[in-house]
């Protein structure tokens, strides 16, 4: 039931619908490069894990998206939440652990959420996602309006129960969900080929009567066509697919990791793979667009980047106040 | 979409007010609730065609329809996620945890979002979720059958835990809870579920106290017993005891676990200067002890003697021939009452 997809054609991206593509992937790298160095002079507290590499993940899932669906996003959810357009200025603010943060300075980089964007939440929890992923589905099954449920999860999560719980739920109410396992071949420093009893993680889609999925996660395209046709599947009522998107992390597990356990494939996949240098050779090579409009694009994202950071350190702290209010919706 | 209704709700208040047990009147709660709201969905283990293990359910997914009474796996993560993702999109799902210790399972999706999607998203979020959890022992099972796990839940901001005791309350507080904005864990005594001598008139057209607030059901002077859940009735039969050897108590439903509503319990142990805890829960770390340490703090010098508990023991729960010996007792009550008296 497995199946590898080849590269596609581009598709049916307009011009536009390629630049923003490019805008959000470039818009994640450069936030993730900068939270990396500013996280190196100490300014900003708690764990971060960055999800520079991966960007043609959640890119190509996200761009087919709209206001009615939702996703549930991993402890490495800086990327999904740019994707579903959660705005990066009170995310900078919000991983600075500020008060005009996405959640008021009470999330964090781990628990980022806008729900108003239909993003659930960066999660601390591995495998704290999929289920909910199940629950927006049943309601957007519900309410009868096309909506689909995305759950991004690591190759960690998909050895967790609540996972594979979901894959089940999913596949039995026959759903309008997504799975999207990102593989990026290490679960903290344990890689996925030993945790991962099965050569991928797609083929467990078979288990559950599902189709699986394996894309080039360096392949922008790759991914929004693999994306595509499982979200248009779900929106019409096919229920669930499995989606494994294979790539690197640029960075540690979380920053400061000493990454002892993998050697040089960071460097080869920066080098040859990096998915914003394909994405640009390929729309430049076939016309589609000008590098002088990517050009721009990659000025308006530092320009936006650097007020992120600007403001968010000149952003307030939360106070005392802040941390006994919302606990309860009354009192 | 899933399957229409087979037929139109029966309407439940065109019958005089009915006797029910507790089993019963938590079924017509949750017919009221449904009827009540189109947004109130009920899901978990055999709830569907078999109406739930202890019949809590029963004839609803009949009436209501399969997409408004969901049987899912066995997978308590996934009941408890599955609410939270139909939450956030408007619906108020009811999830039925069939035995206390199958909630361990989902501890993680309560704990770990249940709790946290209202603070985290600053406020904008609310994730109006009932989970009933029929709890306690004495129905002859073991451990996972017949637990107390409430503390393991009242030390986590952001959940709600009620108790109901008694047919009436068990009507009231199930549909209060479903309406409540919170997300609300429901501690049902599941060994009192099917007790026909503790059937009461239940009158839907009463008016009923608040979800959130303990109450006093006897009056007394000489010492305060307060307690939730299955050992409100031993404590009932307690006081019925003492008194006919002459000693007042005073009993006090907590009804609300968490947050507690204690001012009551303030007021009468100010008035008795004794208080007795009691609980099937295990007693270390337990909302026992978390009574005891805020009763000291606030009735110090109304205290004629330390507060005294009455409790499981600190073991795992025992199979059938020790559970007598576990759970709380008129005995134990008595003789902890004495201990208090002559202190």
């Amino acid at each position: 039931m497995t199946e590898t997809l080849s590269t596609p054609a581009a598709g049916e991206l307009n011009a536009e619908g390629l630049l923003d593509a490019y805008r959000t992937m470039r818009t994640i790298r450069v936030f993730e490069e900068r939270v990396h160095d500013e996280f190196a002079t100490g300014e900003i507290p708690g764990f971060v894990h960055l999800y520079a590499g991966e960007e043609a993940s959640a890119t190509g899932v996200c761009s087919h998206l709209d206001a009615r669906d939702s996703i549930a996003s991993t402890h490495r959810g800086h990327g999904h939440c740019i994707a579903k357009g959660v705005d990066p200025v009170e995310m900078m603010a919000e991983i600075y652990g500020k008060r005009t943060g996405s959640c008021h300075g009470k999330g964090g980089s781990m628990h980022i959420a806008d729900l108003s964007k239909g993003m659930l939440g960066a999660n601390g929890i591995v495998g704290g996602g999929p289920p909910l992923i199940c629950g927006t589905a049943l309601a957007a099954k519900q309410q009868n309006n096309g909506g689909v449920g995305v759950a991004f999860f690591g190759d960690g999560a998909s050895n967790q129960g609540t996972t594979l719980e979901s894959l089940n739920l999913a596949s039995v109410w026959n759903l309008p969900a997504i799975f999207v396992a990102e593989n990026n071949g290490y679960a903290e420093a344990t890689a996925s080929t030993w945790s991962v009893a099965a050569d991928n993680i797609a083929d467990r889609a078979a288990g559950f009567g599902m189709p699986g999925v394996i894309v080039d996660g360096f392949d922008f395209f790759a991914v929004h066509e693999a994306a595509g046709e499982a979200i248009s599947r779900a929106r019409e009522g096919g229920g669930p697919t499995l989606i494994e998107v294979k790539f690197t992390r640029y960075f540690g597990h979380f920053e400061g990791d000493q990454q002892a356990y993998r050697a040089d494939e960071v460097a080869n996949a920066r080098d040859k793979l990096d998915c914003l240098k394909r994405f640009r050779a390929r729309v430049t090579e076939s016309g589609q667009l000008e590098s002088s409009a990517l050009d721009t694009v990659d000025s308006e994202v530092a320009a936006l980047i650097e007020s992120a950071v600007t403001e968010a350190k000149a952003a307030p702290k939360p106070t005392g106040v802040d941390l006994e209010t919302d606990v309860y919706v009354s009192y | 979409m899933m399957a229409a209704p087979a037929k139109a709700p029966e309407r439940s208040a065109t019958t005089a007010a009915p006797q029910l047990t507790i089993g019963k009147a938590l079924n017509h709660a949750l017919r009221a609730a449904m009827e009540a709201d189109p947004k109130v969905l009920i899901m978990g283990e055999d709830v569907g065609k078999l109406g739930g293990v202890f019949r809590i359910t029963d004839g609803l997914q009949k009436d209501f329809g399969e997409h408004r009474v969901l049987d899912t796996p066995l997978a308590e993560s996934g009941i408890i996620g599955t609410a939270i993702g139909l939450a956030v999109r408007g619906f108020r799902p009811v999830c039925e945890i069939q035995f206390d210790g199958f909630v361990f399972p989902g501890f993680d999706q309560i704990v770990s979002q249940l709790a946290k999607l209202h603070f985290r998203s600053q406020g904008k979020v609310k994730v109006p979720i009932v989970v009933r959890i029929p709890f306690g022992g004495g129905i002859g099972a073991v451990e996972h059958h017949s637990e107390s796990p409430e503390s393991l839940f009242s030390h986590t901001a952001g959940l709600r835990l009620v108790s109901c005791s008694n047919p009436v309350d068990a009507y009231w507080m199930l549909q209060q809870a479903i309406r409540c904005d919170d997300p609300v864990l429901f501690f049902e005594p599941k060994k009192l579920y099917h007790t026909g001598s503790l059937k009461e008139t239940v009158d839907p057209t009463a008016s009923p106290d608040p979800l959130f607030a303990s109450r006093v059901l006897r009056s007394g002077t000489a010492a305060t017993l307060v307690t939730y859940g299955p050992s409100v009735r031993v404590c009932l039969d307690a006081a019925i005891a003492a008194a006919e050897e002459g000693t007042s108590l005073e009993v006090i439903d907590l009804r609300t676990l968490s947050p507690l509503d204690l001012e009551p319990v303030f007021e009468s142990v100010r008035k008795t200067g004794r208080l007795i805890a009691v609980s099937e829960a295990p007693s270390e770390s337990s909302l026992t002890s978390e009574i005891a340490a805020r009763v000291q703090q606030e009735c110090f010098y109304s205290l004629e003697a330390p507060v005294l508990r009455v409790t499981g023991f600190d073991t795992p729960y025992p199979p059938t021939k020790l559970e007598e010996y576990y759970l709380p007792d008129l005995d134990r009550v008595l003789h902890t009452v004495d201990r208090a008296l002559t202190w």
